[in-house]
C-alpha cells in the first residue's frame, strides 16, 4: 500500500437554488407528480427556444467570487449531443470551451492538516430528466417511464484538478464544497434529492511516477459515506489489479452500496463523440465588472474569513470557530447570541451553542434556522449565568423551559419559577446554621478529618436551597463556620 | 478527401438512423459529391479570422427567475395527448439499461 | 377581389363591401377547386377559418379593424399552430397537432387575420424545389410540370395561383426568395432577429428567418408590420423600436424617386453560373433602376463564391442537432416495430425522415464529429465571417446590392431531384445573405419562355423599409408582379 499514490479529482453537479429552470419558466421544486413541471421548452416541442435565467448566472458569479476564481467576461453555451430518453432535445445545453468560472481554489482540512484543492472550472448547464424503471404500483411491462420534471434544472458543474490523495481528502473537499455552496446560498445541498452529486475520478500510480495512472470515474456519489467507501474500494481494487499484473482500463463505474463494490457501467460505444458546438439559439453570455461588483456587495463573509474573525474578535479556539462556521446559519446564530449576551461572554456563548444547543438540535432533528430557542433568548440566558442570577444547573432548566416555549425570555421563567440564586449573605448564613444544627453527625465526622462529610454538608445546603444557592459561596461559608 | 462506407455507418449510428448497406452505399456517393463542393473551403487561408456563430453580434438576454406555468395539469394532458405512449404521467420507452 | 392589394382588401372589408366570411369562403372555394392541381395546401380547416372570419367581421363592424383584420393568410407548415396539424412537410410530424402557437401565428391572430390553411414545403425546409415534402411535390402554377421552388413552395404556389392573398414563409438559404422568383412573387427575408423564431420549427437556427410572400412590395410591408417585433421567448429576437415598414411607400410624383440611391452590382453575381435569359432580365431591371434615378457601382464580394460550401457545413451541422428531438418518444412518428430503445430511435428516425433530411443530418453529424470539427465546422464559420465582412465593406460603397435571385427559371419536376449538388447550387445567390444575417427581397423582373424570373435586392442590416421602397418604386414603373398564371380564373 505504501508504494502507491492515489490521485483523485472530483466533479460536482450542484443544483442551483432558482425558482424556475435555467432555460424555461417551469418550477424547479422537488417532488411534483411526473411531468407536471415540464413545459413546452422542457419536453422539447418542435419550435421552442431557450432563454437564460439571470439568477442562475448570479449563482455562478457568487461561486466564482467565493473560490477566488476568474469570472469569464464572455462565456458560451454549447450543445452536447447524445441520444437518451431523459434528454428530450437530443442534446444537453452546457458550456464547453468557454465556461463562466475559471480556476479558483478551496481550502480543506484533514485532521490538523490544511490543504488547498485547485479548481479547474465551473460551468452552467441543464440537468436531464429521470428514467424510472419501476414505481410502486407500476411496472410498465419491461419499459421505462420518463419524467422530465428535473430536465432543465440549473446545474453548476464544478471540476477540480486531480489534487486529492486519499478518500479522506476527497470527502473533506466534498464536505467543504457542500458547506460553501450552502453558505453562499446557491444550492440547498440536499443530497437525497440529488441537489449535490459528485463523480470521483480515481487513479493510482507508483510513488515517484510522474505520469498519472489510468482513471476510472465513479458516478453519482450522493452521500459522503458512500463516497468514502466507494473510493476506498476502488483504490484497493485498482492496486490489486495492477499488482496482479493487470491493467486499468478507462471506465465509468457505479458504486453499489449493498455490496460496497464498484462495477463498470455498460460502455456507451460512442460516449466520446458528443459533437459539442456553440448553441445557435443562445448568444454569448457577457458579464461585465459592474455585475460582478454588484454580486460582490451581496456576498456574505466567507467561512474562512469568518473563522479567523471569530478567533481574533472573540478569542475563540480555532476548533470552536470551525464548529461555529459549519454553516452560515450557525455562525449568524452564534454572533446574534453574543450580541445579546455581551462580548465578554463570547466563550460561554460558544459553549452553549456548540454543546447544549447543538445536542438538542441534533436530538430533535432541527436545523439551527428552526431552533425553538432563539439567539436572543439564549444570549439572555448566558447573561444571567454570567451575572450570577442563576447557576449553570438552573440554566439548563431554563433552557428546557425556553425550548418548550413556556415563556418568551429567560428572565420570565426565572421569575416565575423563583429560580434566582440566593445571593443574600444573611439568608445564606441562617440557612447554613440550620443545616449544621440539623446534621450534627456529619459535623462530627468532618471534625474528625473526613473530607467526604464536608461535601455531604454542601449537598445538604444545596438541597435546602433547591439548587438556588451559589455552590462556591455555600462552600466558603461552611468552611468559615466549621473553622 | 472521401468518406468510407464504414464512416457512413458510424455517422448514421451517431445520428440514430437505421441504414442498410445498400442505402449506405448510395448515400456514400452523394455525400462524396457534396464534400467535393464543401472542400472548396479548404483552399482559403482563414488564419486569425474569428469564427462567426451568430448572425448578430449581440449578448445573451436574461430572463427574470419567475415561474411562467399556471396550469400544469392541463398542460401535461395536452402534451401527452399527442405522445406515442404514456402511463401514469410518464412517457414510456423500451427499458433503459445502464 | 383576388387581384386586390392587401390595402384594397382592407378597405373593402372596412367599408363592408365584402365580409371576411365571404372573402374567406371565396378563397376556401378556390382552394377546393385548384389545390388538387398544385398540392400547395397540406391542411385546410374551413370551420376554424370561418369562425375566425366571423370574429373578424364582428370586430370590423365595431370599426376596430386593423390593416389585416379579416384578411385570409396562409402559413407555411413550419409554424406551430395550436390545434392544427403542423407537419413541417415530414412523415415525422405527420400526426403532430401542435399544442401551442408560434409567435408568428400569434401575431397574425392578434392582428385579426384569418388563418386560411397550412402550406406544403420541403421536408424540414430542406430543399429548393418542394420535392422533398413527404406529402408530395408542389406544382408551379405557371407550368404545373415545373417546380415552384422551395422550401416555401406551397406558400409561393398558393399566392401565385391566388389561392390566398398572401402567405408566410421561412428562409434559411433562400427559401422565401427563390420560390418568389420562380412564381412571380415578392418575397422578403428580413434581417436575422427581426421576426421571432419561437414556434417556427428549426432547421438551422442561426440562419432561419421568417418573412412574407406576397404579390407586391407594398403587401410585404403590410405583412412584415405584423410579423416583426421583439419576443422575449427567442434569445436571438432583437429588442428594437418598432417601425412602420411601409413608411417610405407613399405616392410620389417624382419621376426619379430613387435619385441618389447607389446600387451595388457584385461582379460575382454577373459571372458564370446564371442562365443567359435570366441574366438578360436582370440587366434590363438594372437599366430600369437607372431610369428611376439610381446610380450603379461595381462591387466585389470575393468570399461569396464559398457561401454554398460554408452553408452546407453550417446548416446541416445545426440541423443534425435541431432534429435530434424527433426520436419517437414524446410526439411525432414512432416506428411500429422495435426490440429495444436503440431500434426505437433508429427506425423511427429512418422511417420518419426522408432522404434529403437524412443526408443533411449525416453531413451535419460528420462535420461536428471528433477530428473533423476544426476542418469543417470552424472553417465554415470563419468563411462565414469573411462573407459578412465582404458585405460590410460593400455597404460602404452602395445602399442596395442587386443581382439575380435564382440562376434559372423554374425547372422541371424531377430534373434535379437525384442530384443534390445541382439542387444546392440553385441557392448560389441567396445563401450568402443568410450567412451574413442581412435582409433580402426578390421581386418579379420579367419572363423568359413564359416563366417568371426574380431580381434580388440585398440591404444592410435593418434596412427593410428602404429595401421595400426600392422594390416598390420598381413595381410602380414595371408591373411584372401583376401578371398571373392562367387557368386559375374561376
Amino acid at each position: 500500500m505504501k508504494e502507491w499514490e492515489v490521485v483523485i479529482g472530483i466533479e460536482t453537479h450542484a443544483q442551483l437554488s432558482t425558482q424556475s429552470k435555467i432555460f424555461s419558466g417551469s418550477s424547479t421544486a422537488f417532488g411534483a407528480a411526473p411531468n407536471l413541471q415540464a413545459n413546452a421548452v422542457d419536453i422539447a416541442l418542435p419550435g421552442v427556444l431557450p432563454v437564460l435565467n439571470r439568477v442562475a448566472v448570479d449563482c455562478a458569479i457568487r461561486f466564482g467570487l467565493a473560490v477566488d476564481a476568474e469570472i469569464a467576461a464572455r462565456s458560451v453555451f454549447a450543445r452536447k449531443n447524445y441520444f437518451y430518453p431523459d434528454l428530450p432535445k437530443g442534446y444537453q445545453i452546457s458550456q464547453y470551451e468557454l465556461p463562466v468560472v475559471l480556476g479558483g481554489e478551496l481550502k480543506i482540512h484533514v485532521g490538523d492538516i490544511e490543504k488547498t484543492v485547485h479548481l479547474t472550472r465551473a460551468h452552467l448547464e441543464e440537468d436531464a430528466g429521470k428514467s424510472l424503471h419501476e414505481q410502486s404500483g407500476h411496472h410498465f411491462q419491461g419499459r421505462s417511464g420518463i419524467d422530465l420534471n428535473r430536465a432543465g434544472t440549473p446545474l453548476l458543474e464544478i471540476v477540480t484538478e486531480p489534487d486529492m490523495r486519499s478518500a479522506a481528502e476527497a470527502v473533506a473537499y466534498a464536505r467543504a464544497l457542500h458547506a460553501l455552496l450552502r453558505w453562499i446560498g446557491i444550492c440547498d445541498g440536499n443530497m437525497q434529492e440529488g441537489s449535490f452529486r459528485c463523480d470521483a475520478n480515481v487513479s493510482v500510480r507508483r510513488v515517484g511516477q510522474a505520469q498519472l495512472g489510468t482513471r476510472r470515474e465513479i458516478k453519482n456519489l450522493n452521500s459522503f459515506r458512500f463516497m468514502q467507501q466507494a473510493i476506498e474500494y476502488e483504490v484497493q481494487w485498482q492496486i490489486a489489479t495492477l499488482e496482479d499484473g493487470g491493467c486499468i482500463e478507462q471506465a465509468t463505474v457505479l458504486f453499489d452500496p449493498g455490496s460496497g463494490e464498484t462495477r463498470a457501467m455498460r460502455t456507451k460505444e460512442d460516449a466520446h463523440d458528443y459533437r459539442y458546438f456553440p448553441d445557435p439559439d443562445l448568444l454569448p453570455l457577457l458579464i461585465d465588472r459592474q455585475w460582478v461588483e454588484q454580486i460582490r456587495t451581496q456576498m456574505p463573509e466567507l467561512p474562512t474569513a469568518r473563522r479567523e474573525r471569530l478567533v481574533a474578535e472573540y478569542g475563540l479556539s480555532p476548533y470552536d470557530a470551525k464548529v461555529l462556521t459549519a454553516s452560515l446559519e450557525l455562525a449568524t446564530y452564534y454572533e446574534a447570541t453574543v450580541a445579546t449576551a455581551g462580548r465578554s461572554n463570547a466563550k460561554a456563548c460558544a459553549n452553549w451553542v456548540t454543546v447544549e444547543l447543538a445536542a438538542r438540535l441534533n436530538k430533535e432533528d432541527h436545523e439551527v434556522g428552526g431552533s425553538p430557542v432563539s439567539a436572543r433568548q439564549l444570549g439572555e440566558l448566558v447573561a444571567r449565568i454570567a451575572d450570577g442570577t442563576i447557576s449553570t444547573n438552573i440554566a439548563r432548566k431554563v433552557f428546557d423551559a425556553l425550548w418548550n416555549g413556556d415563556a418568551d425570555s429567560a428572565d420570565e421563567i426565572i421569575a416565575k419559577q423563583g429560580w434566582h440564586q440566593i445571593t443574600d449573605h444573611d439568608a445564606l448564613e441562617t440557612l447554613i446554621d440550620e443545616v449544621l444544627a440539623g446534621n450534627p453527625g456529619m459535623v462530627t465526622e468532618f471534625r474528625a478529618g473526613k473530607e467526604k462529610a464536608f461535601n455531604a454538608l454542601v449537598g445538604q445546603a444545596m438541597k435546602a436551597t433547591r439548587g438556588q444557592a451559589n455552590p462556591q459561596r455555600v462552600s466558603d461559608l461552611l468552611r468559615k463556620k466549621l473553622a | 478527401m472521401s468518406l468510407t462506407l464504414e464512416q457512413v455507418h458510424r455517422v448514421a449510428h451517431l445520428a440514430r438512423i437505421e441504414i442498410s448497406d445498400a442505402e449506405a452505399r448510395s448515400t456514400l456517393g452523394h455525400l462524396n459529391e457534396i464534400f467535393t463542393l464543401i472542400e472548396e473551403m479548404q483552399a482559403v487561408d482563414t488564419q486569425g479570422v474569428e469564427p462567426m456563430a451568430h448572425a448578430q453580434d449581440v449578448a445573451q438576454r436574461l430572463r427574470p427567475d419567475r415561474i411562467s406555468e399556471t396550469n400544469p395539469v392541463e398542460q401535461r394532458a395536452a402534451f401527452q395527448a399527442i405522445a406515442p405512449e404514456t402511463e401514469a404521467g410518464l412517457y414510456l420507452v423500451p427499458k433503459v439499461i445502464e | 377581389m383576388i387581384e386586390h392589394s392587401l390595402q384594397a382588401i382592407a378597405r373593402a372589408l372596412a367599408n363592408r363591401e365584402i365580409s371576411s366570411v365571404e372573402l374567406t369562403q371565396h378563397y376556401l372555394d378556390r382552394i377546393d377547386r385548384h389545390n388538387p392541381r398544385l398540392n400547395a395546401y397540406l391542411s385546410v380547416d374551413a370551420a376554424s377559418s370561418l369562425a375566425q372570419a366571423s370574429a373578424a367581421d364582428a370586430q370590423l363592424a365595431k370599426g376596430e379593424g386593423g390593416p389585416l383584420t379579416g384578411i385570409p393568410i396562409a402559413h407555411k407548415d413550419i409554424f406551430c399552430a395550436k390545434g392544427w396539424l403542423t407537419t413541417c412537410g415530414s412523415r415525422m410530424l405527420s400526426n403532430f397537432v401542435s399544442p401551442y402557437d408560434a409567435a408568428v401565428i400569434s401575431r397574425f391572430k392578434a392582428a385579426g387575420a384569418v388563418m386560411l390553411g397550412k402550406t406544403n414545403m420541403d421536408e424540414f425546409a430542406m430543399g429548393s424545389s418542394n420535392e422533398t415534402s413527404f406529402f408530395g411535390p408542389v406544382n408551379n402554377p405557371w407550368d404545373t410540370s415545373r417546380v415552384p421552388g422551395g422550401s416555401s413552395g406551397g406558400s409561393a404556389a398558393a399566392v401565385a395561383a391566388r389561392l390566398t392573398p398572401a402567405a408566410t414563409g421561412t428562409d434559411t438559404g433562400g427559401s422565401i426568395r427563390q420560390p418568389a422568383a420562380l412564381c412571380n412573387l415578392t418575397g422578403l427575408k428580413p434581417t436575422y432577429g427581426v421576426v421571432s423564431r419561437y414556434g417556427m420549427i428549426a432547421f438551422a437556427s442561426s440562419l432561419d428567418q421568417a418573412g412574407p410572400l406576397g404579390r407586391s412590395a407594398a403587401d410585404c410591408a403590410t405583412l412584415l408590420n405584423v410579423m416583426a417585433g421583439f419576443d422575449e421567448r427567442d434569445s436571438t429576437s432583437l429588442d428594437r423600436t418598432p417601425e412602420d415598414y411601409s413608411r417610405e411607400l407613399a405616392v410620389t410624383t417624382n419621376a426619379k424617386p430613387l435619385a441618389g440611391l447607389r446600387i451595388g452590382l457584385p461582379e460575382q453575381f454577373f459571372g458564370e453560373g446564371c442562365s443567359p435569359e435570366v441574366m438578360q432580365l436582370v440587366e434590363s431591371a438594372i437599366t430600369e433602376y437607372r431610369k428611376l434615378g439610381a446610380e450603379t457601382v461595381t462591387i466585389s464580394l470575393p468570399s461569396m463564391t464559398l457561401s454554398v460550401a460554408a452553408y452546407y457545413v453550417i446548416a446541416p451541422a445545426e440541423a443534425s442537432s435541431n432534429l435530434a428531438r424527433f426520436d419517437g418518444v414524446r410526439y411525432g412518428y414512432r416506428a411500429p416495430e422495435y426490440q429495444d430503445l436503440n431500434e426505437l430511435y433508429c427506425r423511427s428516425r429512418a422511417q420518419g425522415f426522408g432522404a434529403e433530411v437524412k443526408r443533411r443530418i449525416l453531413i451535419g453529424t460528420y462535420v461536428l464529429s471528433h477530428g473533423y470539427y476544426d476542418a469543417y465546422y470552424l472553417q465554415a464559420q470563419r468563411i462565414r465571417r469573411l462573407i459578412a465582412n465582404d458585405f460590410t465593406r460593400a455597404f460602404q460603397q452602395c445602399d442596395v446590392i442587386v443581382g439575380p435571385t435564382s440562376p434559372s427559371t423554374a425547372f422541371k419536376l424531377g430534373e434535379k431531384a437525384s442530384d443534390p449538388v445541382q439542387m444546392y447550387l440553385s441557392d448560389i445567390y441567396t445563401i450568402a445573405v443568410n450567412l451574413a444575417g442581412l435582409p433580402g427581397i426578390s421581386i418579379p423582373c420579367g419572363f423568359a419562355g413564359g416563366l417568371p424570373a426574380g431580381l434580388q435586392l440585398i440591404g444592410d442590416y435593418f434596412t427593410e423599409a428602404r429595401l421595400l421602397n426600392v422594390a416598390h418604386r420598381y413595381q410602380q414603373a414595371n408591373p411584372w408582379h401583376l401578371q398571373r398564371p392562367t387557368g386559375f380564373d374561376d
